[in-house]
């Protein structure tokens, strides 16, 4: 069992966006929104994805239908999001991105992740213009929750100088551009013809800085193809988020007490077929039992997002 | 006392008798089950008992109830232990008072065999010989086979 606290990713989403007069989070790069190109972007790396959003976007269209994490303080900025995250689920430390990183990619998430040491309260990446933490785009420690409600019950609400003042381990971003944003009308024209057709995911014919290389054009598809699916609005297909809990030999098996997955499964059938795939379970769903949220269930019960799930082997009390 | 709890230390077997007492009783029957030293041919150190508390508390508070409803009995109780058990030491008790002792008798009976059989907790053995395993999880992982009941060689404590 590993000591880190498992990796929940939120995409940050609350903002204004006063200087592009428009929602950023709905604003297509990619072929989808930006909310969507950033949430499927990073299910790639985290146990678990969430949206954060004020308490008055929770039904808008964009985020209506993707994992929320509500603000409890609104108004005070990506601060608000970072900490209800940590409030929601404090035992994940959190990956969190803003929406307006179009230039962002996997490999950039990814080492990141390599690199993160969950003994710090943060780890950041250094802004290629200034040097400075990048905080949206960093990952935040259990550990930070407590430093970071401190820091608002003070009065404070820049999470950069947050970071700047905690104990936070700093990266160099190994792709300059990665994490250049976009907020203002003028910006978004020059990056949209840099990018390409909104509708086109291809980033081929771009100079060497570039953070897309022709093979991610790929995950770009993927990503873009995973988006359809969620929002042809089949249910069977919408992946949700179950938290999966392991006791005795499947503990020992699957190396974890718990998970947190994002997963088209319908039914624990369908979901124990597919973590055999993926750990070394020998137990047959015929040998086991089923709980759900805490409770006997059936095989076949729809499982619906949220849900906490315990498959129970073969008992032996007494 | 609860009708069904986990202790992560000795049971304290008096103090849960004295719980049960009652004016009307005419009796008490117990159960203890033992860590023994073998099981199925295999020299056995000692023992750990895993539980999903939280689905094992509300199952074993049915049996409880189920047995006081079916066998008319007065109060009744089970505890179990998790954690490593070493040879000798008590892994459950379930204790029932009642007016006559045959009521007694059968609760405390229907309680151990309902929690052996539906009770999620799980018992790792330890041989002697550095190996481990999941009892009934393992060796007679057979698919489909009905586990705790019809196993004559389950862990029982007799």
């Amino acid at each position: 069992m590993s000591a880190e606290a498992p990796l929940f990713g939120l995409v940050l989403a609350g903002g204004a966006s006063t200087r592009m007069q428009r929602d950023k989070a709905a604003i297509e790069y990619h072929g989808q929104s930006q909310l969507h190109w950033t949430f499927h972007l990073l299910s790639h790396v985290c146990a678990a994805t969430f949206v954060s959003v004020r308490p008055d976007q929770r039904e808008e269209p964009t985020r209506a239908g993707l994992p929320q994490i509500v603000d409890r303080q609104p108004g005070i900025g990506p601060i608000a999001g970072i900490t209800a995250a940590l409030q929601a689920h404090p035992k994940a430390a959190w990956l969190v991105v803003a929406c307006d990183l179009p230039f962002l990619n996997e490999q950039t998430l990814r080492h990141l992740i390599e690199h993160r040491d969950p003994h710090k309260l943060a780890t950041a990446y250094k802004s290629s213009h200034d040097g400075l933490p990048e905080p949206l785009c960093a990952i935040w420690e259990p550990a930070a929750r407590e430093p970071l409600l401190a820091y608002l019950a003070a009065g404070k609400q820049c999470p950069r100088k947050f970071l700047i003042n905690a104990d936070t381990l700093l990266l160099d971003l190994p792709d300059a551009r990665a994490l250049d944003n976009v907020n203002t009308a003028d910006e978004y024209r020059a990056t949209v013809t840099e990018l390409g057709a909104p509708s086109t995911p291809s980033h081929a014919g771009h100079g060497d800085h570039h953070p897309s290389s022709p093979s991610q054009s790929g995950t770009d598809q993927s990503i873009n193809t995973a988006a359809l699916k969620a929002e042809a609005g089949s249910t069977d297909s919408k992946p949700r988020t179950l938290r999966i809990q392991y006791y005795a030999i499947l503990r020992e098996q699957a190396g974890r007490s718990e998970e947190t997955l994002d997963t088209t499964a319908a039914t624990p059938a369908e979901l124990y077929d597919e973590l055999s795939r993926r750990h070394p379970f020998q137990l047959a769903a015929a040998q086991l039992k089923v709980a759900l949220n805490s409770e006997f269930s059936d095989w076949h019960t729809p499982l619906r997002h949220g849900d906490t799930v315990v498959f129970i082997p073969p008992v032996a009390g007494g | 006392m609860k009708p069904f709890s986990f202790s992560t230390t000795a049971l304290t077997l008096d103090t849960y008798r004295q719980e049960l007492a009652d004016p009307a009783a005419g009796g008490y029957a117990s159960f203890e089950g033992w860590v023994r030293n073998h099981n199925e041919g295999h020299a056995v150190t000692r023992l750990e008992y895993e539980a999903f508390e939280a689905l094992a508390n509300k199952e074993g508070e049915r049996i409880v109830n189920e047995a006081i409803a079916r066998f008319g009995v007065l109060k009744a109780a089970c505890v179990h232990r998790v954690g490593s058990l070493e040879i000798g030491d008590v892994a459950v008790w379930v204790g029932v008072s009642s007016r006559h002792r045959a009521e007694a008798f059968a609760a405390c009976r229907y309680i151990i065999d309902e929690v052996k059989h539906r009770v999620p907790i799980w018992k790792k053995e330890h041989y002697i010989n550095g190996d481990s395993g999941w009892v009934n999880c393992e060796r007679c992982a057979v698919p489909g086979h009905d586990h705790a009941h019809e196993h004559p060689h389950a862990h029982d404590h007799k």
